[in-house]
Parts: C-alpha cells; structure tokens; sequence
C-alpha cells in the first residue's frame, strides 16, 4: 500500500467506520477529543517550561497565567475526563454484559465535556481570566485584575463540563442497576451495594463469601464516580459562587468579597478538588490496572477480595485528606493538620502500594508473558504511580511542608509523575488493549512507533518530574516567574525532557492517524449507520 | 543544628535512593515477568507483610521528622513560647508594608512573622541569597497567619510571596529585607 493510501484509508485499509457500532463510535469519539486536548496541553506545557527558561515578550505575564490556568483544566477535563469517560462507558456494559442505559445520554456527556473545555479554554486564552485552578478566594471575583466577563465564560465553560460529568455519573449508575428491555429483573439494590463495596466489607467479616454480582473494575468505576459527583457538586457550587459575584458586577453592584470566609472556602474548595487527585484518579486507575492485569493475563485477579475492600477504604480516605493542601495555613486547626493532613493522608501509600502490589501479583501468577504494548504501558504506569505517591507523602508532611509548598517539587515529582507517568501510561496501555476491539480488527501500523512513544514517554515524564524537583529543592517556586535566570538549568534540562514527551506523542498520534486512516478520523464524527444497542457488531 | 538546608539534602538523598530502588525494582519485574520460567503464585503472607510495612514506613516517616525536623514541633505548640522578637507585616494591593526597612534580627532568636493580608491570599516565605527556601506560610484574609521560626545562623534573606494572588503578584519580593546578625548585635 502506498504512503497515501494508506494515510487515507489506514494500515492495509482494515479500519472501516461504516462497520461501527454507536457504542463504538461514542468511545472513539471521546478518545480522538482526549487525544487532541492533550496535544494542547502538551503544547501549553512546552511554552511555558521556555518561558520559565527566559520570558519572551511575544507572551505577557497576564498571558502565561492564562495558558496555566488553562493547562491543567484542559488535561484534566479536556483530555483524562474524555477518555476516562469514553472508556468507562464502554466498559462498564462490556463487563456487566448488557447495554449502556443511555447512548444519547453518553452522547450528551461527550459533546458537554468537549464544549465546556473549548469555551473555558478560549475564555481564558481571549481575556486572560487567570485565577488558576485552586481559585483562592477572592482572587475569582478580583475585577480589578481580571475581565468580568472572561471570567463569567470561563466558569460557564467549567460548569457544562461538570453537567456532562453528572450524565456520565447517572449513566454509570443506571447501567450497572436497571434491567435491560426483555431480560429478567435485576437485582438492582444488591447490584449497587456490591458495586458499593458493601458486599466485599462483608465478606472480610463472614465465614461465607457471598458472590460478587458486579466485576471488580465495574466496582472501582462505581466507587470512584462517587468520588466524581461529589467533586461535580462541590464544583458546580463554587462556581455558582463566584458567578454571583460576577452577575452582580455586570449588574454594576459591589459585592463584599468578605462576606465568604477565605479559609472556610479553602478547606471547601480543597475538600471537593481533592476528590479528584486522591479520589478518583486514584480510584479509577486502580481499577483499570486490575482489569489490565485479568486481561493481559486471563487470570483472577490476586486477593480479589481484599482489592474489592481496598477500594472501599480509598474512597473513605479520600473524604478525609483534604487538609494535607493546608500545612502551610496557620490559622487550620493544628488537628486537622496532623489526622488528615499527615496521617490519613498516609493511607494512600497502603491503598495505593496495595493496588500495585495485587496488580504485579496478578502478572507474576502468569510468568511468562509476553512483553506486549498494554503491558509495557501498564508497567510504566504502575512504575510513575511508585515514583509520585511517596513524594506525595512526603510534602504532605508539618515539617517537611514548610519548605517544600508551593515548590516546583509539588508539580515536578509528585503532580506531573503522577499524571504523566503513573495515570497517562496507564490510559495508554488501556488505549492499546481496547484498540482491536473498538475498531474491529484494525491493525497497528508501526510497533516501531510504539516503542519509540514508550521509551520518549517514560524518560521524559521521569526526567521532567526529576528536574522540575531539583528545581523545587532548590527553592523555586510554582505559580511564579523569575527573571533573573536563577533556574535557567532547571528549566531548560527540564524542557529537554518535555520535547522527549512531545516528539513521542507525535509519533503516537502519526501511529494511530496511519493505523486508521484519515477517511477513519472522520467516519468517527459521523452517525453510525449500525442501529444497534450492542457493544460491537458481533455481540 | 539542623536547618532547612539540611533537611532538604536529607530528603534529596532519600527520595533519590528510593527511586534508584524502584526503578530497578520494576525493570527486574518486567525482564523477570517477560522471561523463562514457571508461574509461582505469591504467598499471601507476603502481601501482609508487604501492607504492614507501608503502614509502619508512612507513620514512621512522620514521627521521624516530628521528632528530628526542629521548626516542626515548635510550629505545632506556637503559643506555648514567647517569642523574642515579633514583626507585624501588613499585605495590600500586592505590596508588603514592613513595620522597618530592614528586619534585623539577632542569631538564636526565636521571632514571630505576623502577617496579615487585607485583600487576597497571598504567600510569605523568606529565601537565602542562592535562592533556596528557609521557610514559607500562606496569608489568608480574615485569618492570623503567624509563623515561629528559629534563627540559628547569621545571613540575609528575600521576602517572596510564596502564593499565586494574579499576575501582579509575580514583583511581591523584597531583596534582602532580612538580616540576621550575630547575638546582641539588633536591639
């Protein structure tokens, strides 16, 4: 096949989108979106890290704020939400083998999410609206700094991300528990306790192990979209918050910024934000690794029931470690600081080091396998997760956080690692599992490809974390910039690292675009022309 | 003593450490996993030895730095001491209004930075002459935000605000407003 041809029509012409179930199409759809939000990310990222080297004056100050408000917002949202989103609501009726409950209800999260980061995305990038993600108050309603009206798109934007979240939620929910048209009546009250963890506490106290309606990823997608809607609340209520403030200053009223305590909506805002880092993610990622590990191996998975328990445990602690983002207050209860800050927070090194420990377990019990793209990807991601939780652990620590907050040690080893490494190798090693199925049987046009996006990847993610936290030891700061060249090393050592990440993006992206053509990008975004409620054409 | 610098070598050495070990950790595991050989089940017992180290390493590390790290305890039990000397330092519009020009201050002192904010949260950290952090607290509207802190050794330092308050918060820094000087030396 030529180089065009089988740019258009993909490697040896197999990916045929007419072939494509709705369900198909719907994930493939959230995938493509993710995959492009995170070319923006990673392109925000690359300038910025330049602009940390030496600020340059195509770019203002007022600009760089912007692209880092923006920059997590979209990697978050844009980019893992859409695929994790995608993948879950494939998946979820892939493994309790029955329909989604709504299709147009996934098709709506899908556009929302899509949307919402475009429209906060362009806010910010238009009126440089820039209060960063932590949105302190009253920084979100200082007018003085910012556009009112920039602000006013930017939280309308976050806000129909955080309704498409909900859909997804109720779709989760609904789809484990409703009895599909022509089948016998589902238990839906046991199927939601199981999917609670309810069933496997249980168990943990009981000479007789009840059986497990629901599979266990189905089980961590359940526990962690708890962890999701309350963020969404928490969210939505914020910024219905700060669009008080902002409809009133359209209105020409001067809403007192006092009247919201700074620290009550800290611990708030902190307490719902951080359902996502120490929730979700967490939650969600050790799922999807133990249902990598059952499908590299097509063995159970190791101490199943204690996973299921673990899981239940994570979320519980996810509740109560909010305060760990507060050491550095002095006016937070030294209480608070000491039980969720440090030692509860210290429960996330047992659940999340049991997580990869079952999931190594589970792969060794299958010795030997062969060294496949999910399962490098997954090693890779079980690997950052290794790298960035004990230095999560760490800063959240009294002593050690009065030198290490608001470092570059926080964002270096700890955040990016974290989401670079540990939670983006394991979306790809998932990517790379679900690949023949939702394509039906296209093929890959390069392993070359892969393995050169493997090895850019890992050492990229590792070496920007590694340099980006030399930086931090070293005193730099976060959320700031220096003009002096004082981290000039730091940075540029840094930069490098991130090129490594950009070039092996591409060449995943060149990969995919060639294993399906461009004539297949399209026929994604076009109505499928299967009717049908089933996963795939042949289920 | 131990100050701030050394405690961030310590823990530069350690995380270091540890990584060195994890790395290698996962690359044995992938050649080991990948290579020939039967497929062992793990012993459970293994795994509760596994979860029991990870609860004595994550509430070990605690009490090792509550017990070695000096400002920690200190910073916890603030209002049992009296400090020597204190500085009540006003933020505004994303300035910093110093009681003095300079803030001198004598070696082995125990000083309390009161700092309060009147509009937005801002940060208050000081930093050595190479740019490394001595320490850092966030100022919060509406809220006491006091800090303790220890001087043991003679030097000078830059007042940063250490917390994004907007892109005019970026020029919050005071170059050597902070001179610590040997005992008896400031009033």
């Amino acid at each position: 096949m030529s180089f065009i041809n089988t740019l258009m029509k993909g490697e040896e012409g197999l990916f045929k989108p007419e072939s494509l179930t709705p369900m198909q199409k719907l994930l493939l759809r959230f995938v493509v979106v993710g995959l492009i939000y995170y070319g923006f990310v990673i392109i925000e990222g690359m300038i910025m890290r330049i602009y940390e080297v030496q600020p340059f004056p195509q770019i203002t100050e007022s600009q760089f704020f912007a692209i880092l408000t923006a920059h997590p917002l979209v990697g978050i949202f844009g980019s893992t939400y859409s695929i994790v989103c995608g993948a879950f609501l494939f998946l979820v009726p892939f493994l309790m083998k029955k329909p989604l409950w709504s299709i147009k209800m996934g098709n709506w999260t899908f556009i929302l999410i899509t949307v919402g980061t475009f429209i906060f995305w362009f806010a910010g990038f238009v009126s440089h609206y820039s209060p960063l993600y932590t949105l302190y108050w009253p920084l979100p309603a200082d007018f003085t700094q910012f556009s009112v009206w920039g602000g006013t798109f930017f939280i309308l934007g976050i806000a129909l991300v955080m309704v498409g979240t909900a859909l997804f939620i109720i779709n989760i929910f609904k789809t484990i528990t409703f009895t599909p048209e022509g089948w016998e009546k589902q238990p839906s009250g046991k199927l939601l306790a199981d999917a609670l963890g309810l069933v496997a506490v249980k168990n943990l106290f009981s000479s007789k192990n009840e059986e497990h309606p629901v599979p266990l990823p189905v089980a961590a997608v359940a526990r962690g979209s708890v962890d999701m809607a309350l963020n969404t609340a928490t969210i939505l209520f914020t910024g219905v918050l700060i669009l008080v403030y902002m409809v009133a200053a359209i209105l020409g009223f001067d809403l007192k910024e006092s009247a919201i305590d700074a620290l009550l909506y800290k611990n708030w805002f902190w307490w719902g934000l951080d359902l996502i880092a120490d929730g979700l993610v967490l939650i969600f990622v050790a799922g999807t690794w133990y249902l990598l590990a059952m499908l590299i191996t097509g063995k159970p998975l190791f101490m199943q029931n204690i996973a299921r328990a673990a899981l239940l445990l994570e979320l519980v602690v996810s509740w109560t470690v909010w305060s760990h983002h507060l050491l550095s207050d002095q006016a937070q209860p030294g209480m608070l600081k000491v039980v969720s800050g440090e030692l509860v927070t210290a429960f996330e090194l047992i659940t999340q080091g049991l997580a990869f420990f079952i999931t190594l377990a589970t792969l060794w019990s299958a010795r030997p396998l062969k060294m496949t793209n999910p399962l490098k990807f997954l090693l890779g991601g079980l690997l950052g997760f290794a790298l960035a939780v004990p230095a999560g652990i760490m800063q959240a620590d009294v002593g050690l956080n009065r030198i290490l907050h608001n470092t570059q040690w926080v964002v270096g080893p700890h955040v990016h690692v974290a989401v670079l490494v540990g939670l983006t190798m394991t979306l790809y090693s998932a990517i790379y599992i679900l690949f023949p199925i939702v394509t039906n049987g296209a093929k890959m046009y390069s392993q070359k490809l892969v393995n050169i996006h493997f090895w850019l990847h890992l050492i990229g993610g590792i070496g920007m974390g590694a340099f980006m936290g030399m930086a931090g030891l070293n005193g730099m700061l976060r959320r700031t910039l220096y003009f002096n060249g004082e981290f000039s090393l730091h940075m540029i050592l840094a930069a490098v690292c991130g090129s490594l990440m950009l070039i092996g993006f591409l060449a995943f992206f060149y990969n995919i675009v060639m294993s399906i053509g461009i004539k297949g990008v399209i026929g994604i975004f076009t109505p499928a022309s299967v009717k049908t409620k089933d996963l795939t054409p042949t289920a | 003593m131990v100050d701030s610098e050394m405690v961030l070598t310590g823990q530069t050495l350690a995380y270091t450490s540890y990584c060195i070990v994890i790395i290698l950790l996962v690359g044995w595991f992938s050649f080991k996993v990948t290579g020939r050989g039967e497929a062992i089940p793990v012993k459970p017992k293994l795994f509760y030895a596994f979860v029991i180290f990870l609860a004595a390493l994550g509430v070990s590390l605690h009490m090792v730095t509550y017990n070695t790290i000096p400002w920690a305890k200190m910073d916890l039990n603030r209002d049992d001491y009296t400090p020597d000397k204190t500085f009540v330092i006003k933020v505004k519009d994303h300035q910093f209004i110093m009681p003095e020009e300079k803030l001198v201050i004598n070696v082995n002192d125990n000083v309390l930075f009161d700092v309060q904010s009147e509009d937005l949260t801002y940060g208050f950290g000081l930093f050595r002459q190479d740019h490394s952090m001595m320490f850092q607290m966030q100022v919060v509207p509406g809220h006491r935000n006091d800090l303790l802190w220890h001087f043991d050794r003679p030097g000078t330092y830059t007042i940063r605000s250490t917390e994004y308050s907007g892109p005019r918060g970026i020029n919050m820094v005071l170059k050597d407003a902070v001179q610590v000087v040997p005992s008896g030396s400031a009033n």
